[in-house]
């Protein structure tokens, strides 16, 4: 069971829990394994076509998986999940 | 002696920008074979990187017709954009006012208020977010500013594709094989990229850290709340790593004590970065990007307390 670390902004829709676990060997897996749990977290966390929704970043332990294989990264139960909203961030 | 950083004369400020620094972290590089360069932006005037992104943004206004004399730009930023458009603003005879969230550190208020600029603060729990709204809004509802607007203006990367870049390759021959720099409105990473993979296609590695916003800085009431600056485009990037207040803070004290380097914690969350991309090859260039130097964030205790003792670590837009 991979860990998921929830930000506040979705943390209603799972009982006010800050970290989840959930099961599956990619990370759409995961994901949806915690939407089955969760079903209000569906519709925050995936678009209308299944991906990703546009201000959900979703980290493979520090790693932004849409610069890996995104839905398909694989992961393995040692492995955490951070979801996190887009938010401007850097040197402005 | 031409092109050598502080061996060229000037007849105005805004003319010195630029023609930063590459200087090795020798103590850092984790393996022979591997070279680790810091681009040192903190040389520029205002001692950001945003000095050359302000330019590029006046001026391509300029040169478009899109300000005139006297008129008043409005921008939103989390402090060093705002200080290098206010530096140059007044050198060019503009106003400058600037929208910024309310819990970055005092020297960023000052230094404004030093360069003339008017600020207007936004709620410090919706980070950069919420000043970018307000900023949008002002604008909509006030035709007589002009707002650049880093996020969305190509005039940002495009200082970055004109100007770092073709340094950087000029410093080291067109020998890059890894290049990170933080995210942030993606100027610096977009511009650096574009020259990078177009001059050494796919050798160089393109890595953005960025912030992990601490809990505190993540207000949003949902999360149609969240911003995607318009100039990112996510498929020039190799890997995307976020890096914790904690550990930006813990490596800007090692880029002090160990290589001499008083940077601003953006740049030792970065430098933590190139570090690791550095440990993960056998030999080569790693390049990355020293944002600003450390005197606008004395204030926090960062360069003198232990980590646990900075106050507000997790409440402060750092970057």
């Amino acid at each position: 069971m991979a860990k998921i670390r929830i930000p506040p902004v979705i943390r209603p829709s799972v009982g006010g829990e800050r970290e989840v676990v959930a099961s599956g060997a990619t990370v759409g897996e995961v994901l949806n394994a915690l939407a089955g749990d969760y079903p209000e977290v569906k519709t925050q966390l995936f678009a209308d076509d299944g991906e990703l929704n546009r201000y959900v970043n979703v980290y493979l332990n520090d790693e932004d998986v849409r610069v890996l294989d995104g839905l398909d990264t694989a992961v393995s139960d040692s492995d955490s999940l951070q979801i996190l909203p887009a938010m401007a961030g850097g040197s402005r | 002696m031409e092109n050598k950083p502080c061996a060229r004369r000037f007849g105005d400020i805004v003319q010195a920008i630029g023609n930063t620094p590459l200087v090795e972290l020798k103590s850092l590089s984790p393996k022979e074979g591997v070279r680790i360069w810091a681009k040192m932006e903190s040389f520029n005037p205002t001692g950001s990187v945003k000095d050359r992104v302000a330019r590029a943004l006046i001026e391509h206004a300029e040169e478009n017709n899109l300000i005139k004399p006297g008129q008043t730009i409005l921008e939103p930023t989390s402090g060093n954009t705002g200080i290098a458009l206010a530096m140059i603003a007044k050198r060019k005879g503009y106003k400058l006012k600037v929208v910024m969230p309310d819990n970055v550190t005092q020297e960023r208020t000052q230094l404004l208020q030093m360069y003339g600029a008017e600020i207007v603060y936004s709620p410090g729990d919706q980070g950069s977010n919420g000043a970018v709204a307000m900023a949008v809004e002002m604008a909509a509802a006030d035709p007589s500013v002009y707002m650049p607007y880093q996020y969305g203006n190509p005039a940002n990367p495009l200082a970055h594709y004109n100007g770092t870049a073709k340094e950087i390759l000029q410093d080291l021959d067109g020998e890059v094989d890894a290049f990170v720099a933080g995210l942030g409105t993606g100027g610096t990473l977009m511009g650096n990229a574009r020259r990078f993979k177009e001059e050494l296609g796919d050798r160089v590695k393109i890595v953005a850290a960025e912030p992990m916003q601490g809990e505190p800085v993540q207000g949003l009431r949902s999360l149609d709340d969240g911003f995607i600056p318009e100039i990112i485009d996510l498929t020039l990037l190799d890997r995307k790593i976020f890096v914790t207040n904690r550990d930006a803070v813990i490596w800007t004290r090692k880029l002090l004590d160990e290589e001499g380097m008083f940077v601003g914690v953006s740049s030792g969350a970065i430098a933590s970065i190139a570090v690791r991309i550095a440990n993960e090859m056998d030999s080569g260039n790693v390049v990355f990007i020293v944002c600003d130097d450390g005197w606008k964030y004395l204030s926090s205790g960062v360069y003198t307390l232990p980590v646990d003792e900075v106050e507000n670590l997790d409440s402060t837009v750092w970057w």
